[in-house]
């Protein structure tokens, strides 16, 4: 009979030097230390993704643009009654981008329609992750009739075309900011809950799962704690790329005549534009500019979210 | 062991304080679509078919058998991870709640180990939420003059040998080595102070080096807290190695149960024999007698279900002893040969040695 030292041998020895801090003390220090350690190390290997750095650096100056320069904007350049300029004003040194039928700064209403313009991408995109979270975890995890149900529900929002159900829907509720806002979300949502199912679906599988159940964790605590962390990284890739969707979406809503009549968005911009026969007039500083600007956050957002994807996706690293 | 009465041995074994009786678990048999429409079904698996063994207070009862055989089965079962198809599970005399309040109260008190330690850690959560886990679960620290939960994880970690344990508190488990690993897993599950520790092929994975560590860190608990423990395993000299009882199974039956120096040193069933014959320590050959895998589950033979494979069939000495018919014919249950002793097989009957 093979006896055994009752005593484990020499407590483990770490070789590597993982804690250059002293450990703290308190459980949420040590959880705020840990996010921070998480935190640092992604950003060392976002830094490296050249395309990631130009979209987030454009990304900051859109934001900038967004929350800082409507407050450089006097209330007149952008209002119908009180315009200074003369109607359909090319470019000059004075008005750099023109003015529109008003007369208005076509630069200010750039300027003050970025707010909105970004305002109902990252609400929108809010929207969009919640359902779509929410319902491909509940899809994931729960499996069953409840995947069947939400499965079928998904699969009819991802092969109705959007712009359909957009326009039926912004006719019925109105064009108020918020409804476009829920509109699009709610057209959105399918993709993310698709992505987030496929992956609640491997989580829900791995032991740990299993372990958190077996300590006597519910549904809600494994969800909570196993779940949602290990769905997050990829709802987080694919919530920047919706954004840029999002705006695009907003812009298209808008040039189809479907925006908030009553605040300035680059879609809207453009829908003015065309109202007014820009187009055939030659007003190319009316139409361009805002156009421009909508490439370009899209395109920021999209370099974001690709780099973003490319750290958090296992498949598309190392590539 | 049904019978109320206490046994010779049982005084000696201390308290009954997992009781399995007549646990069935089987699994469904899928069937293809069409196959279906036309009214076939699908064969069940039966994982395990009529199982009862007896944990007691402070024993270690080894589940052993080969892959298969419903060992892991049994364990998830007695868990509360799957609902069983039939039999009974008690903690100390009471049934196994199915409520999910009374799950989580019976969880407190019986917790697991499991085999792969990697896996069975989530690797978004620092070693101390992992420990911390179940004190969250539970509410643990509550009181006025309750430890803090730090205090408890800290204690928890030193008990699994990870020390000193601040060290590790901001560790991820890929930080950790394998035997580092199933110590987390091990401090997780006693962080809630339990009296059972379910562990499923606790060092399977684990180097040979540190195999030993664990083990004796389990035995160490058991001797330290009088917490019993139950280990499935598919390795006997293991289960020689540390178990006071080992229950041998077999296809989803257990076919020998009994103290472990008894079964592992003068195996009545043919099947255990067969298992020994390949473990050093026990004086096996090295040159297994058994051949093949265990058959389908969802097509148990008839009679015993290990005559197919039983050398004591093939050999014909079956045959001479008048008892093949029984052999692959008739079902058999477990009998007592010997006080605590008990064994499934025609040949006890006629006081013959596999």
């Amino acid at each position: 009979m093979q006896t055994l030292d009752p005593t484990p041998s020499e407590p483990p020895v770490l070789v590597d030097e993982p804690t250059d801090l002293v450990p703290p003390k308190s459980p949420r220090r040590i959880g705020w230390a840990r996010r921070r350690r998480a935190l640092s190390a992604f950003w060392k290997t976002y830094r490296r993704s050249r395309m990631g750095m130009v979209g987030l650096v454009m990304m900051v100056l859109f934001i900038l643009l967004a929350v800082v320069g409507p407050f450089f904007v006097p209330a007149k350049d952008v209002s119908v009654a009180f315009a200074t300029g003369k109607p359909f004003q090319p470019p000059t040194v004075h008005w750099l981008l023109g003015t529109d039928n008003f007369g208005r700064s076509v630069l200010s209403l750039i300027v003050v329609g970025s707010r909105i313009s970004l305002i109902v991408g990252f609400a929108a995109t809010v929207v969009t992750m919640v359902l779509g979270a929410g319902i491909g975890i509940a899809s994931g995890f729960y499996g069953g009739k409840t995947d069947t149900l939400l499965n079928a529900l998904t699969n009819w929002f991802l092969v109705i075309p959007w712009i359909a159900l957009a326009i039926v829907m912004a006719s019925i509720l109105g064009p108020t900011l918020l409804n476009i806002i829920l509109i699009i979300g709610i057209t959105s949502w399918a993709g993310t809950a698709r992505l987030v199912r496929a992956q609640a679906l491997t989580v829900k599988e791995r032991p740990y799962v299993e372990r958190a159940r077996a300590l006597g964790g519910g549904d809600l605590h494994t969800i909570a704690h196993h779940i949602l962390p290990n769905v997050m990284p990829v709802i987080f890739a694919n919530t920047v790329l919706t954004v840029a969707l999002s705006i695009l979406a907003e812009t298209t809503l808008s040039l189809l005549g479907l925006g908030d009549p009553n605040s300035v968005s680059w879609g809207g911009i453009i829908n003015e534009a065309f109202q007014a026969g820009a187009l055939s007039a030659g007003y190319w500083w009316w139409i361009i500019p805002p156009g421009v600007m909508i490439v370009l956050v899209v395109l920021a957002f999209t370099m974001c979210g690709y780099a973003l994807d490319e750290i958090i996706n296992p498949r598309l690293r190392e590539r | 062991m049904s019978d109320p009465q206490p046994e010779p041995d049982v005084a000696e074994l201390g308290v009954p304080v997992v009781e399995v009786e007549g646990l069935e678990v089987n699994f469904k048999g899928r069937v293809g679509f069409f196959s279906g429409l036309l009214g076939r079904k699908g064969s069940d698996a039966k994982a395990v078919d009529g199982v009862s063994i007896t944990l007691h207070e402070g024993e270690v009862l080894a589940l052993a058998g080969e892959s298969g055989c419903g060992k892991t089965t049994t364990a998830r079962a007695i868990m509360g991870l799957l609902i069983p198809d039939a039999g009974t599970i008690r903690y100390r005399g009471e049934p196994l709640a199915r409520s999910r309040r009374g799950l989580r109260g019976y969880r407190r008190q019986v917790q697991m180990v499991f085999q792969d330690p990697t896996a069975a850690l989530n690797p978004r959560q620092t070693i101390y939420e992992i420990v911390a886990e179940g004190l969250r679960i539970h509410g643990v620290p509550g009181g006025p003059d309750a430890k803090t939960e730090e205090q408890l994880v800290a204690r928890a970690l030193s008990r699994a040998g990870l020390r000193p344990p601040e060290r590790f508190y901001l560790l991820y488990p890929h930080e950790l080595s394998g035997g580092q690993r199933q110590r987390v897993v091990i401090a997780g599950a006693l962080v809630v102070d339990p009296t059972v520790i379910v562990a499923d092929e606790p060092v399977s994975n684990l180097d040979a080096s540190v195999r030993g560590e664990i083990l004796a860190l389990l035995m160490k608990l058991r001797e330290g807290s009088r917490i019993s423990i139950l280990i499935v395993t598919h390795d006997l000299g293991l289960a020689w190695t540390v178990a006071d009882r080992v229950a041998v199974m077999y296809l989803g039956r257990v076919v020998e149960v009994g103290p472990a120096e008894e079964v592992l040193q003068r195996p009545k069933h043919p099947y255990t024999k067969a298992l020994l014959n390949v473990v050093p320590e026990a004086g096996g050959t090295e040159r297994p007698i058994l051949q093949g895998e265990p058959p389908d589950p969802t097509r148990i033979p008839k009679g015993c279900r290990f005559h197919p494979r039983c050398p004591v069939v093939a050999s014909g000495r079956a045959e001479r002893l008048g008892i093949l018919n029984r052999c692959i014919g008739e079902d058999l249950a477990l009998e007592e040969i010997a006080p605590g002793h008990d064994v499934a097989c025609y040949l006890t009957g006629l006081g013959e040695e596999p």
